[in-house]
């Protein structure tokens, strides 16, 4: 436990070139404050790692390394973490991430053509699949909990309601 | 529905009557509503009383099991030397459900102050607000007015002047439908993946970071403050005359098929036929009710008529073979495919199971395969007794009560809307030719 070296970053997203830390200056000062919330350093780990895809629009391993030795976890232990929520991604992914409510109460109310319009617009070829400009990935998203509402969306942290197949052209031209 | 929110005449607005006004958003705008009056008041009592008011007033957990606050509440011994933790439910993932968003982003301050009178009541200096991480909007007014909270004195070490230390935190789920059972939550909100925990211990004994812990709904706690206000003879008036078990105002979500969809407040006991017909504005034009699920995807599907005949309080949709769940009324009409809704039922719980138990994990499985099969029109009449085994495999046998969830739109659904699985086997499109004649 603890004193792991991040190692290289090896991915093809960002600049290349060594790892950069994310908890380094503000960040490293915000999750300090963070961590006198909880009585144990673990505690802190969801939210740090929300710290590191708000930063670096995913979790890589060497983030998740990062973030093992500040916490004094093992990476293990924080891949473990990651792999069960699904809202961290554990790849690169477009510019904007497209997720549209298909469970039951939605899909009553027309879910699965708003899904369609969506990846028709945004030239994905499939759910799940970043388009070829690199701007948008669309997945089903299990209940978003705004039924009432239906079919509610989310294009990264934004969150949209009522959205119908012929809406979707007028909200894609927002994300350029 | 619809904001600014202008309510039904027969609604019962309590915790609603705000919802939709952007000042009531703001410390002032909530102080001018009578906003941390309450608490004042609370951190002048001893924790028992306040105990014993919230016991009076018969309020019983609205996250679903409908619990009574107040015991609960008791269960957590007081001078024991330890940490005592309130945790506040704020993972509304149940299909159908979708009023605590409403309560944190019109009233956010209520459920501050409800969290730190529940704080205080069980003896904790610190109460969790554990919210869903899709709920981007209301974890910011939450943030927001909790901040504004501790610049204003209201929390932190010297709460309102009272010498006593009251936190209140933000922490973000990251999208897990499980964390809203109470173990998984708090082994989430201790940075673990989101497992349901053996019960005993129970979280008054060992809960959060191995501590006595309350896990209290968003609504629970935003009703809190009224009644410390009012009174509990108040909260009590709001149920049937006949049913003094159920007290109090509930929001119901309301969604599908229907013409007035959103979020709506009503005293206990309120008549069900009344409340989707009038309040709600009935069937789409030209559309008639074909199924409803009155509390959240997990309870038991109505027919019509039982619907139409069912009390909405904890009682009355037991009466009628279901349950008041979350309040997350789902209606579905003669234009949609029963058994594809079920089927989408399934699947949504098989994305969700954590996976720890075998026969959740298999369970919910092979029962969206085999609904999901039936509904292409492939299935055969063996399938509907094998969607009983399994679901009889999978109730009663688990960690948590997913996996029942799972089971229990199907056994409802098979029970009440046979006809439909039937006459999708009966058109069904391919056939099966054997190899030897």
């Amino acid at each position: 436990m603890g004193g792991v070296e991040a190692p290289a970053d090896t991915s093809h997203h960002g600049h290349g070139g060594p790892y950069q830390p994310v908890f380094v200056g503000a960040r490293r000062q915000e999750l300090d404050e963070l961590l006198a919330r909880y009585p144990s350093k673990m505690a802190a780990l969801l939210p740090a790692l929300w710290m590191v895809q708000h930063d670096r629009g995913w979790v890589s391993d060497e983030a998740m390394a990062e973030v093992a030795t500040l916490l004094e976890l093992t990476p293990a232990y924080v891949k473990g973490v990651v792999t069960f929520y699904t809202m961290y991604h554990q790849h690169p992914v477009g510019r904007y991430f497209v997720q549209v409510c298909t469970t039951s109460p939605c899909q009553v109310c027309g879910a699965e053509e708003v899904v369609d319009a969506f990846l028709r617009h945004t030239g994905c070829q499939e759910l799940g699949v970043t388009s070829p400009d690199d701007r948008f990935t669309v997945i089903e998203v299990e209940c978003l909990g705004a039924c009432g509402f239906a079919t509610p969306v989310m294009i990264n942290e934004d969150f949209i309601e009522s959205v119908t197949p012929e809406g979707v052209p007028e909200l894609l031209a927002r994300y350029k | 529905m619809g904001y600014p929110h202008t309510p039904h005449p027969r609604e019962t607005p309590v915790l609603s009557q705000h919802f939709g006004e952007m000042e009531a958003t703001t410390l002032d705008g909530w102080r001018t509503r009578g906003g941390y009056a309450a608490l004042q008041r609370a951190l002048g009592m001893a924790p028992a009383e306040i105990v014993t008011v919230v016991k009076d007033s018969g309020l019983r957990g609205r996250g679903g099991a409908g619990f009574p606050t107040g015991v609960k509440w008791s269960f957590m011994k007081p001078g024991d030397g330890k940490p005592h933790y309130l945790c506040c439910n704020a993972d509304e993932s149940e299909p159908g459900t979708f009023k605590d968003r409403e309560i944190m982003r019109w009233t956010p301050h209520a459920l501050v102050e409800g969290c730190a009178i529940g704080a205080y009541a069980i003896g904790a200096e610190t109460a969790y607000i554990y919210i869903r991480g899709e709920f981007t909007e209301p974890i910011a007014r939450m943030e927001a007015a909790i901040e504004e909270a501790y610049a204003a004195g209201i929390l932190g070490k010297n709460a309102m002047g009272s010498g006593k230390t009251v936190n209140v935190w933000v922490h973000r789920g990251a999208g897990a439908y499980i964390c809203g059972e109470e173990t998984a939550l708090m082994n989430s909100l201790e940075g673990r993946r989101g497992n349901p925990r053996i019960k005993p211990p129970f979280p008054a004994v060992a809960g959060v970071f191995g501590q006595p812990t309350t896990i209290n709904n968003v609504e629970t706690l935003a009703a809190v403050p009224q009644i410390l206000n009012n009174g509990a003879e108040w909260y009590k008036k709001f149920s049937r005359s006949d049913n003094p078990k159920s007290t109090g105002t509930k929001l119901y979500s309301v969604c599908g098929n229907i013409a007035r969809p959103g979020n709506y407040e009503v005293a206990m006991g309120f008549p069900f036929k009344d409340f989707l017909y009038d309040v709600c504005g009935g069937p789409l034009p030209g559309r008639k009710f074909r199924a409803i699920i009155p509390g959240g995807i997990s309870v038991p599907i109505q027919t019509v008529a039982e619907a139409e005949a069912s009390l909405m309080d904890y009682e009355g949709f037991v009466a009628q073979g279901t349950m008041l769940g979350s309040g997350g009324v789902i209606v579905v009409d003669d234009a949609q495919n029963l058994v594809k809704f079920i089927a989408r039922a399934a699947r949504f719980f098989a994305h969700e199971s954590c996976a720890q138990c075998t026969q959740c994990r298999e369970g919910t499985a092979w029962t969206t395969k085999i609904l999901e099969r039936i509904a292409a029109g492939d299935g055969t009449s063996e399938d509907l007794d094998t969607l009983l085994e399994i679901a009889d495999n999978m109730t009663g046998k688990t960690i948590c009560v997913l996996s029942d969830s799972c089971a229990t739109p199907v056994v409802s659904g098979l029970k009440k809307f046979r006809g439909d699985f039937e006459a999708l086997i009966k058109k069904k499109t391919h056939v099966l030719v054997p190899a030897f004649a």
